[in-house]
């Protein structure tokens, strides 16, 4: 089968696991910006990281025949410091023309506290200003719920997004409802013991449709799979789908939100 | 809706998985409660989360059980991380 990995921090991850998703048939990774474990202590920080996912990071990943495209931003968990964030967003338009940058993200919220609330706001500005695309972070576990109701709101607000040009991702059963009747996509995120597992994934796609549905790894430093993309389509398997839905599940999906940039060409 | 064209029996394909699971959790309460930590307001969440699973829309009612149910962004994150349950809820 073929696949895009919509949602997947490479930086973190091995040669190996490059190895392993072009094996299993994965067609183009992208790479939201995001927390790198610890605060970054300056701007330059997130200068140096731009540079590796708009530089560095697609040349190894050319290494294995894998297109590499990233989204830019201050991650929610670092927008407490509304200065520091500040000076990131003002950095991002310099980043804008690379040739692999797919829009904003992964923006949003964390403790869905008031400064993470207004770095969220002037995120969206900036995506409007610059007619990108944007990827949204919900908050974890006891904080996804109010999150994701105050992200969707915030965003539906702003007249001059297109809901059909933002992904909210990590959706579970609980929240997949706001995001599909605001009209925008949803992301499944498929992690061993948080968010989604591939039956909880399936079953959210049998009671709301694959239309506006992906599903991702968002593999990186913390316990999580690379192949989980794959795995969820083996599990669809059995469950009875066949190669036609997988194939617009796992490929076609991605490929619709994602050519909305012109940056995104993946041959099939 | 998606459904598949060769619809599968689910109990055939979940029912051993699910039981092992369930054991698990049996397992996980008669841990805390063996040892006295029954009073920790992420097990009295649990405990009430379990609830949900006589009502509709099982999946989704536990992880609201779980939820912050606010609705206004709280003054500043104190923390980055999350623990599962929200700790203010009432006992």
């Amino acid at each position: 089968m073929r696949y895009i990995e919509p949602h997947a921090h490479m930086v973190s991850r091995t040669t190996d696991d490059y190895q392993s998703m072009v094996v299993a048939g994965c067609k183009a990774v992208c790479e939201p910006a995001f927390w790198a474990g610890f605060d970054r202590s300056s701007v330059n920080g997130f200068y140096d990281y731009f540079c590796q996912l708009t530089d560095y990071e697609p040349k190894r990943s050319a290494k294995f025949g894998l297109p590499h495209f990233s989204w830019l931003c201050i991650n929610p968990k670092e927008s407490e410091d509304l200065v520091l964030a500040r000076e990131v967003i003002a950095m991002i338009p310099d980043f804008l023309d690379r040739e692999n940058v797919l829009g904003i993200g992964e923006i949003g919220l964390n403790k869905n506290s008031r400064n993470e609330h207004t770095i969220l706001e002037e995120h969206v500005n900036l995506a409007a200003e610059n007619n990108q695309l944007i990827l949204v972070h919900t908050p974890h576990l006891e904080d996804k719920l109010k999150g994701t109701k105050l992200i969707v709101d915030l965003i539906k607000n702003d007249s001059r997004i297109d809901p059909g040009r933002v992904l909210i991702d990590h959706v579970e059963e609980h929240t997949v409802k706001y995001v599909m009747d605001a009209g925008m996509w949803g992301g499944l995120t498929l992690y061993p013991e948080s968010k989604c597992t591939s039956p909880r994934a399936i079953d959210i796609l049998e009671a709301y449709g694959a239309d506006r549905l992906w599903m991702n790894s968002a593999c990186d430093w913390g316990v999580s799979v690379p192949l989980a993309v794959p795995y969820a389509a083996q599990e669809m398997r059995r469950r009875g789908y066949d190669d036609d839905i997988l194939d617009k599940v796992f490929f076609q999906n991605p490929m619709k939100f994602l050519s909305q940039c012109e940056n995104f060409t993946v041959r099939g | 809706m998606l459904t598949p064209k060769e619809k599968q029996n689910s109990v055939e394909l979940y029912f051993m998985e699910s039981r092992a699971k369930l054991i698990d959790i049996a397992a996980f309460m008669d841990r805390v409660e063996r040892d006295g930590l029954t009073d920790d307001f992420r097990y009295q969440a649990f405990l009430d989360a379990l609830k949900e699973l006589h009502s509709e829309k099982r999946a989704e009612n536990v992880l609201v059980s779980l939820s912050d149910p606010t609705a206004e962004p709280i003054p500043a994150a104190t923390t980055k991380a999350a623990c599962g349950a929200w700790p203010e809820k009432p006992k």
